[in-house]
C-alpha cells in the first residue's frame, strides 16, 4: 500500500472543492473530493495548476494536511501570503463547487507511516505545521500509541493554525507544546521567543531515544533547528526536513 | 479547449511599456533573485578577473586594478528567460572593450567563468562595441553577491542569464561551445526580440 | 532574502522528477560523483523554479552538481553527470 501510493506516473485531476473552513485570519483550509484518488503518506504533497482564461498556467505545491484514512477528503491548508499570486486565490476567491486542477499525492521522502515507528518528534513554524498535521492525525486515525510530540513557533495564539485540534491531541497524549514569538495571551506561561538550541534540549527527546524527526517550515528556521539538532547529538539521518522556501505565494 | 479555474487572473500582466517588452515577457518591479547554487562570497582582496584562452598573452586585474579603470553609469532594460523583464535598471561598470583594449586574439567567442563554477558563452560580437559591462554596481550601491557582487557580467540586449553572476573572467575561444545552461538546452545565443530561449528555437 | 532561502529540500523537485523516473524520485539513492557522498534524492540541496531557470540539485555534502533538469516544449533535459550511480527502488518490477 505504502508502496502503491508512490509507484504512479503522475497525472493532473480535476477535484471538486466540497468545504472550506477558515483556520485562523490568514490561513484556509481547502477540503476537497478528488475521484479516484489512489491514497498517500502522511506528510506528501500536491501540486496545484491553475489557468486563467488566456491561458495563463501557475502551479503551486501544497502539503495534504488530511490523513491518509480521511478517504473522501482531502485537504490543502493555504496560508495567504502578501502579494501572492496563488494564495490570495485560494484563500478568498475559491467557492464550493469549484473545480481546481491537482496531481499527487507526491514526494516519497518526507512520510510517515505508523509502521515507522517513533518516538515522534515533528517542529514546525509557521505554516510547517501542515504536513505534520497530517502525521498526527493519521496517528490518531490509527490509534496509535507511538510516542509524539509536537513543537510549534508561531507569531501569536490567533495565527497558531488548528489550535483546537491540536489541544484535543494534547489531551489525548501528544506533547503539543508552542512558543509564541510576537503575541501573547495574558498568564502565557509558555515560550515566547523563536526555536533554539536550548527549547530543543528541553522538549526533544535525549539522542538516546533515537526519534524520527521531521522539520517544516520557513527555511532559516529548519536550518537553524536540524544544526541545533545535529549539535546535540541527533543522528542527522533520522532528521528529515522540508523546507518551504519562496514559492511566489 | 482546456481547462480554465474559474475566478483565477493570475499576477496582473501590465499592459504599460508594452512596446518595450519582448514577446512573452510580463514587467516586474521588484528584481527577482535567481540561482542554481549558493551565493559566492568573494572578498575583493582575494577578487581577480582574467581574460584567457586564444591569446599572447593573458590578461588579469586585481579589485584596485579594476576599479582603477574608466567605468560609466548606464541604464538599460532586463529580460530574464523566466519572463520577467526589468526596466530601466542603472547599473556601473567597466566596459568589457576597456578589458579587451589591446587584446589581439583570432576568437570569435568567449566563456564567460564565475565562481561557484557557472558559466556561459557568448560570440565575441556581442561583448564588444559597448554592449557589455563587468558591473559592480546597481542602483547606486555596490553590487550585492545575491544579484552578482562583487561584479557581474552585464549584457542586457541578450536574455540574463548571459550575464553571469559572480564573473571572475572571459576564456576567448575560436569556435562555440556550450556554458552551463545552453549545455542543458537553454539557447546558445538566447535575443529576447527573437524569443530564443531553448536550443532549436 | 537570506542565500538559504533559494534553497529547498530534494523533496520538492517530487513532482518534477517523477514526470521523468514514473517511480518516485526521491527516496532514491545516489552517489556524488565529486566527492562520493551517498544520500537521497529528497535530502540534497535543490534549486529549482520559480528562484532558478532549471532544476538544480546540489550534494549535501560537498555542494557539487549532482543532477540537471531543463523542461522546454516538448521535451525534458537531464544531466545526470554528477551521480556516478542513481538507485530507485522498485518494488513491483519483475525479478
Amino acid at each position: 500500500m505504502a508502496g502503491a501510493a508512490v509507484q504512479r506516473r503522475l497525472t493532473w485531476r480535476v477535484a471538486e472543492v466540497a468545504e472550506l473552513v477558515d483556520e485562523t485570519p490568514r490561513v484556509r483550509s481547502v477540503l476537497m473530493h478528488v475521484p479516484d484518488w489512489p491514497g498517500h503518506l502522511a506528510g506528501q504533497h500536491v501540486d496545484v495548476r491553475l489557468t486563467a482564461d488566456d491561458g495563463y498556467q501557475t502551479q503551486r505545491s501544497y502539503s495534504i494536511a488530511s490523513p491518509p484514512e480521511a478517504v473522501d477528503r482531502l485537504a490543502l491548508t493555504v496560508e495567504r501570503i502578501e502579494d501572492g499570486e496563488v494564495s490570495p486565490f485560494l484563500t478568498e476567491e475559491l467557492r464550493v463547487g469549484d473545480r481546481i486542477e491537482l496531481r499527487g499525492p507526491i514526494g516519497g521522502y518526507f512520510v510517515w507511516d505508523v509502521a515507522d515507528g517513533g518516538p515522534l518528534m515533528l517542529v514546525a513554524g509557521g505554516s510547517g505545521v501542515c504536513p505534520l498535521m497530517a502525521m498526527l492525525r493519521h496517528r490518531a486515525a490509527r490509534a496509535s500509541s507511538v510516542p509524539a510530540r509536537l513543537l510549534y513557533s508561531s507569531r501569536s495564539s490567533a495565527d497558531a493554525i488548528y489550535g483546537k485540534e491540536l489541544e484535543r491531541l494534547g489531551g489525548e497524549g501528544v506533547g503539543v507544546v508552542q512558543t509564541l514569538t510576537r503575541m501573547r495571551p495574558d498568564g502565557w506561561a509558555g515560550y515566547r521567543r523563536r526555536i533554539d538550541r536550548s527549547m530543543l534540549q528541553e522538549v526533544v527527546w535525549p539522542p538516546a531515544d533515537r526519534p524520527l524527526v521531521y522539520v517544516c517550515g520557513p527555511t532559516p528556521l529548519v536550518e537553524s533547528v536540524a544544526e541545533a539538532l545535529v549539535e546535540l547529538g541527533h543522528d542527522a539521518a533520522r532528521i528529515k526536513t522540508e523546507r518551504f522556501g519562496p514559492t511566489g505565494g | 479547449m482546456s481547462f480554465v479555474t474559474r475566478g483565477f487572473k493570475g499576477r496582473r500582466r501590465d499592459e504599460a511599456h508594452a512596446d518595450r517588452l519582448p514577446p512573452g515577457q510580463y514587467l516586474v518591479r521588484d528584481f527577482p533573485v535567481l540561482s542554481a547554487g549558493p551565493t559566492p562570497h568573494t572578498a575583493p582582496a582575494a577578487w581577480t578577473f582574467s581574460i584567457t584562452g586564444e591569446l599572447d598573452e593573458p590578461k588579469r586585474w586585481t579589485w584596485n586594478d579594476f576599479r582603477a579603470l574608466p567605468s560609466e553609469t548606464i541604464t538599460r532594460d532586463i529580460h530574464c528567460v523566466t519572463k520577467w523583464s526589468k526596466l530601466d535598471t542603472i547599473w556601473e561598470g567597466v566596459s568589457v572593450d576597456t578589458l579587451l583594449d589591446g587584446v589581439d586574439s583570432a576568437a570569435d567567442y568567449v566563456m564567460a567563468f564565475c565562481d561557484g563554477g557557472y558559466t556561459t558563452n557568448l560570440p565575441l560580437d556581442d561583448v564588444t562595441g559597448g554592449k557589455a559591462w563587468i558591473a559592480f554596481g546597481y542602483d547606486g550601491q555596490p553590487l550585492e553577491p545575491e544579484h552578482g557582487g562583487p561584479a557581474r557580467l552585464l549584457v542586457p540586449h541578450l536574455y540574463f542569464w548571459k550575464s553571469a553572476k559572480w564573473v571572475r573572467g572571459l576564456q576567448l575561444m575560436k569556435d562555440d561551445a556550450p556554458g552551463f545552461w545552453e549545455t542543458y538546452g537553454y539557447h546558445m545565443y538566447g535575443d529576447p526580440w527573437q524569443e530564443q530561449r531553448y536550443s532549436g528555437d | 532574502m537570506s542565500d538559504g532561502s533559494l534553497m529547498l529540500d530534494g523533496n520538492a523537485a517530487a513532482g518534477v522528477l517523477q514526470e521523468v523516473f514514473v517511480s518516485d524520485a526521491t527516496t532514491a539513492r545516489g552517489a556524488c560523483a565529486s566527492c562520493g557522498t551517498i544520500g537521497e534524492v529528497g535530502s540534497q540541496r535543490l534549486y529549482m523554479a520559480p528562484q532558478s531557470p532549471g532544476l538544480v540539485l546540489r550534494c549535501h555534502g560537498c555542494e557539487g552538481v549532482l543532477l540537471v533538469l531543463v523542461r522546454r516544449p516538448g521535451h525534458v533535459r537531464l544531466g545526470l553527470q554528477g551521480f556516478t550511480w542513481l538507485e530507485i527502488a522498485q518494488p513491483d518490477a519483475p525479478a
